[in-house]
């Protein structure tokens, strides 16, 4: 299982997801640069936190332009995983992969705290190691991560079951009080109609080790590592 | 050319930034202010040989880059080079 971690200008959480998946995980690991046009053989891409091209214009415009989103855009055809994070979910919206937009906080204020999120899909190759309706603790830190979609689009995302994460508080009430950012829906992360491509806010990289405060970060990480397996032993 | 692009989050979004300023100019006593909107204002200077080049080829930027047409709306208007004032 190989994972591929995409670094762009003003990157920042690279090297967390590196750590991660070489050092707890002990899977294979490649960093991508944005300019390379070659994938080199991974099996899951992920696009980590940061702010990429300073944020300019919109989270993610930029971005979403680099060399290396438009072989990332072959690949989800393709039907590869590819996984954004904070930053990297703004950049899926951007590109298309996946529907919506992500506008500034409610609140106006960065948000830098511990959630809970209510796992509503452990049918994924993100979540199979997550129990059914399982509540996760797991960081956020953006300033731009309240999801907005239009009404048709958010109606075909409930009714396709392509909510994979909502905020909610620690018993997995799914309560305006546990919406940090003003989310539609309190949506902290969906996937598209095919199950490939995942775009989340929260920061699963920085809770996957328990000297973090917290390791359900790594259930995500382990998931897609034993969909892997499976998938070669099958 | 210069093109002047003023691009706005749709009615539909909710504007944080426009809600705050709003609040601020009330408590200034400008109590007549119902709603604030905060958008961007983008300066393109381009070399086309026509205004419905110029047109054409902004519109693409536009809907390419400028704006997100799923949270955004954009207008333009175009002005001949010379008439730029600073």
């Amino acid at each position: 299982m190989k994972f591929g971690v995409v670094v762009f200008p003003g990157t920042w959480s690279d090297r967390d997801c590196g750590w991660v998946i070489d050092q707890v995980l002990g899977a294979q690991l490649q960093y991508l640069w944005h300019k390379d046009a070659d994938l080199k053989g991974c099996d899951c891409i992920i696009l980590p936190g940061g702010f990429t091209y300073g944020d300019y214009l919109r989270t993610g415009a930029i971005a979403r332009f680099a060399p290396v989103m438009e072989k990332i855009g072959e690949f989800a055809d393709r039907g590869g995983l590819v996984w954004g994070i904070c930053n990297g979910f703004q950049i899926l919206c951007e590109a298309g992969l996946l529907p919506g937009a992500l506008v500034r906080n409610a609140s106006l204020e960065f948000r830098c705290q511990w959630t809970n999120l209510m796992v509503e899909r452990n049918d994924l190759a993100f979540t199979s190691q997550c129990a059914d309706r399982e509540v996760i603790r797991v960081p956020i830190s953006h300033g731009e991560g309240n999801y907005f979609a239009d009404p048709t689009a958010l109606s075909r995302l409930e009714q396709n079951g392509q909510v994979v994460f909502r905020y909610c508080d620690p018993t997995g009430n799914v309560v305006p009080s546990a919406n940090p950012n003003g989310s539609m829906h309190n949506i902290a992360g969906i996937i598209n109609k095919r199950g490939n491509v995942l775009g989340m806010m929260p920061h699963p990289e920085r809770c996957s080790e328990p000297e973090l405060g917290g390791s359900d970060g790594l259930k995500l990480f382990r998931s897609v590592a034993e969909g892997a397996i499976k998938v070669l032993v099958s | 050319m210069i093109a002047r692009v003023i691009v706005t989050p749709k009615p539909v979004v909710n504007d944080p930034q426009g809600i705050t300023v709003r609040q601020g100019l009330v408590t200034l006593g400008f109590r007549e202010v119902s709603d604030v909107r905060v958008g961007k204002y983008i300066e393109v200077s381009l070399d086309v040989a026509t205004e419905h080049e110029a047109r054409q080829r902004v519109e693409a930027m536009c809907k390419q880059l400028l704006a997100n047409q799923v949270i955004e709306d954009y207008r333009f208007e175009l002005e001949p080079e010379g008439r730029r004032h600073r």
